[in-house]
């Protein structure tokens, strides 16, 4: 097998690792906005939930509490943005902001006493025979369960908002909470539970960098992954399996311009970091460029401050 | 012989809103069969209380007994439970979804979606209301989504149907349809509650009226042996003055044309305008019909300078190429224009009269010295506007929000007027505004013409287009029909235009 041929299973392998996080907080994101809520917290929602899994991993030793604890402090993150703007009513994109800019200090604070702390690697997947295949042995069946959970919750989400009644329900909720109320549906706690579930998905993918991807603690660890995931949401035209895609690219060039880096080419690595951003974002408004079919798909409640009067 | 039970009987309910009081002890009985209108202006409580009936609204004081027994609804899928079923003016459709899904969504035992495309299927077959279940509701016009509406309330086998101006959108054709449905569900013992203000059609159709006023019940009676006149002065309390048609003048020089215009939208729900052609002249009055979402909303954009015109011809004031022009510079020209939505576009809400006054009268009117507003001068104009029009309001310091619909039109229309513009283009001008402020824009329009302005009016009423117009155009899928003089049509004919039936060249998108 010639040189080439053996580094492709690593790199694809890496990619998808490097698409998980971003999955995560992506998928939720997309739940969140498809109730007609928009979080732009998701950064700092990352933020805790990667420095809290972190922690608590330290703590006791396991990974698999450390996931459960970064996606309950996302969660909490999200319930502090939820009863803000479902409740008392506040500006849904000033209060996301804020979110983002509490979630970096708090993270930062709690993270003091866990930075430069080594932590033991989380188990893969090895499937005598599938996972010793070459080239995409590794990649396919040799990674954590988390990049199979983030894979399982793409038709996962699509499923549930296509063809569950909760899902056509919260759909509805996003389109037109005036007339979802008429219905007697309740709008703020089918946007709670969005929001929830929003903050959760994106706890776990800050976990993940923390616990798995990396494996470590440093502040700003998520580097812009939250926003990343935001726009994700939008280019993607509110479609899970578009997410994917999109998760996959800026994957697939971080890896990219990461082995690029390895090889000493001589281009300041500053700008080699910057790729997998500006790739995304410039493919993301590329194939965004069909205006009509973000309004068909954009959720027309998204942002709108939902006020059950007469 | 003992009657048997009312199906609904309401008993002093009394609803109370900060600052208002929306229902004062209403007392309604409602008769199993019978289509039973409820009559009122706006704001005189007809919504609060069928929101009270669908379980949206609790009263707060009241008793509420269904078929004789003593009831709480405490929401609509209470109510829906009871049997009430409730077609909203404002439909609650969800664009993006699909018929079935919509309908879906209003059922609280939907079942597996291919049974209830089969249901959706039967019933609107049975009651001539064809609908395909598959359909993006987006697509579909606004009659169709009234049938979305109704059939989702039919597949609940409702005893008590709630139209709430169920034909404001329809044309004269499809309403006729709609009373044939509603007169055989009748028939078949379910009761219907049919609110509006048409007092023609509740003439027609209606065994019993109930009229409101001031939140309070002012009278009961049998609309059909009432005069349209006399049902409309127990609504507003008053004698009525309509306003009397004008002898049609020598029209004068066309101070609006329009050549083949065109126009192209990124929004997949805007309906575009198919080489659209017409003129207005000086003293006369245009008046477009059609059911809404038909073009109208893009007319007014390309108009008004909203929405710029690839094609500068296309649209001329005063003769002069106008369609690259934003709305500053067409009001320089002499255009004025009143939109459709009263807050947002007419009007902005947080903001005092005297300051909206100030927005568009700023240059024609002196209001501003050397890039300063000259307040004083903007509050004495907002003063003119409110004596000259009889707008009700505490002074040129309130919100325009805190104004009702009439009170806010009226003071836009006189903003516009009072400019003396040699052309005004209105939308919608007594959309949700109470009979007399109607009046009161009807003969402040006619006036204008009457003075040299010309005026296009686009409306959905064709009532109104009726008393106001000197001719009148069809709106249809973004082709505009010939014009035709008042006098030598009527409204079925008209009816039929709105329909579609006339010539137009073929369509690339058409169903």
């Amino acid at each position: 097998m010639s040189a080439e041929l053996a580094l492709i299973g690593p790199i694809l392998a890496a990619m998808l690792a490097a698409a998980t996080p971003l999955l995560f907080a992506a998928l939720g994101e997309l739940v969140v906005e498809k109730s007609g809520v928009l979080n732009l917290g998701v950064e700092g929602m990352m933020l805790v939930g990667a420095v809290c899994g972190f922690a608590v991993a330290v703590q006791t030793g396991s990974s698999t509490l450390g996931f459960v604890a970064g996606a309950a402090a996302g969660a909490g993150m999200a319930a502090l943005f939820g009863v803000l703007t479902l409740f008392l009513l506040a500006n849904q994109v000033a209060t996301g902001l804020a979110l983002t800019l509490f979630g970096v200090g708090l993270s930062a604070l709690i993270g003091q006493g866990f930075v430069g702390i080594p932590i033991a690697d989380v188990p893969e997947l090895y499937i005598p025979g599938l996972t010793d295949l070459p080239v995409i042995g590794k990649a396919l069946f040799g990674q954590d369960a988390l990049v199979y959970l983030a894979l399982a919750a793409v038709p996962a989400v699509h499923w549930f908002l296509y063809a569950t009644r909760k899902g056509l329900i919260l759909r509805a909720v996003g389109e037109n909470h005036a007339a979802a109320h008429a219905l007697g549906y309740k709008v703020i706690r089918i946007r709670f539970l969005a929001v929830l579930f929003g903050g959760a998905m994106s706890g776990m993918g800050g976990a993940f960098l923390s616990l798995d991807y990396t494996p470590m603690w440093a502040e700003g660890i998520s580097s812009g992954r939250g926003w990343i995931a935001l726009a994700l949401v939008v280019f993607a035209t509110w479609k899970p399996g578009r997410v994917l895609l999109g998760a996959w690219l800026f994957g697939g060039v971080t890896i990219a311009q990461l082995h690029v880096q390895g090889l000493g080419i001589d281009i300041p690595s500053q700008l080699l970091s910057m790729l997998p951003y500006l790739a995304t974002v410039i493919v993301l408004v590329v194939i965004s460029r069909d205006v009509a079919r973000i309004r068909l798909n954009a959720p027309a409640s998204l942002g709108k401050v939902f006020h059950p009067d007469a | 012989m003992s009657s048997p039970p009312h199906r609904l009987e309401l008993r002093g309910i009394t609803k109370r809103f900060p600052g208002c009081l929306a229902n004062d002890q209403v007392d309604l009985v409602l008769r199993p069969g019978e289509i039973h209108a409820l009559l009122g202006e706006n704001g005189a409580g007809k919504s609060t209380l069928v929101k009270i009936i669908y379980g949206v609204l609790h009263a707060d004081a009241g008793r509420i007994q269904w078929n004789g027994q003593d009831t709480h609804i405490p929401d609509p899928a209470g109510a829906r439970r009871l049997g009430i079923g409730m077609v909203f003016q404002h439909f609650s459709l969800f664009d993006t979804l699909t018929v079935a899904e919509n309908i879906s969504l209003g059922l609280d035992q939907p079942g597996p979606m291919d049974a209830l495309s089969a249901r959706i299927a039967e019933v609107s077959e049975r009651y001539g209301l064809s609908l395909d279940p598959r359909r993006h509701v987006h697509n579909l016009s606004v009659g169709e989504r009234q049938r979305v509406e109704i059939v989702r309330c039919l597949l609940q086998d409702p005893k008590l149907l709630i139209m709430d101006e169920p034909t404001s959108v329809l044309t004269p054709q499809e309403a006729t349809r709609l009373f044939e449905t509603l007169r055989r569900l009748a028939a078949e013992g379910c009761t219907i509650l049919y609110i509006s203000h048409k007092l023609e059609e509740i003439r027609a159709l209606c065994d019993t009226a109930t009229v409101l006023r001031g939140g309070r019940v002012v009278g009961s009676c049998d609309p059909r042996r009432e005069t349209a006149r006399s049902l409309a002065e127990m609504m507003i309390g008053t004698e009525l003055s309509t306003p009397e048609r004008l002898p049609q003048g020598e029209a004068g020089a066309a101070k609006l044309q329009v050549r083949h215009l065109s126009t192209t939208s990124d929004n997949p729900f805007a309906t575009n305008l198919k080489d659209v052609s017409f003129e207005v002249r000086a003293g006369e009055i245009l008046g477009i019909a059609g059911v809404a979402g038909n073009g109208q909303a893009e007319l007014m954009a390309a108009l008004s300078g909203e929405a710029l015109v690839p094609d500068p011809a296309s649209v001329a004031i005063e003769g002069r190429p106008s369609g690259h022009l934003g709305p500053r510079e067409r009001r320089l020209l002499g255009l004025a224009f009143v939109p459709e939505e009263r807050l947002g576009r007419g009007a902005v809400p947080e903001l005092s009269l005297s300051e909206n006054a100030l927005l568009s009268g700023y240059a024609r009117e002196p209001l501003v010295r050397s890039g300063l507003v000259h307040f004083g001068r903007a509050r004495s104009y907002a003063e003119r506007i409110i004596g000259a029009f009889n707008v009700v309001t505490h002074g040129h310091r309130a919100e325009a929000r805190s104004l009702s619909g009439g009170n806010l039109q009226k003071f836009i229309i006189g903003r516009e007027i009072l400019q003396k513009p040699r052309l005004l283009v209105v939308g919608q001008p007594t959309w949700g505004v109470d009979a007399g402020a109607a009046a009161a824009i009807h003969r402040a329009l006619i006036d204008l013409a009457r003075s040299g302005a010309a005026v296009l009016v686009i409306s959905q009423d064709l009532d109104e287009l009726f008393v106001l117009s000197d001719r009148i155009a069809v709106l249809f899928h973004g082709h505009l029909s010939e014009s035709r003089p008042t006098h030598h049509t009527s409204v079925e004919e008209i009816g039929l235009l709105m329909g579609g039936l006339f010539n137009h060249p073929p369509d690339e998108d058409e169903e």
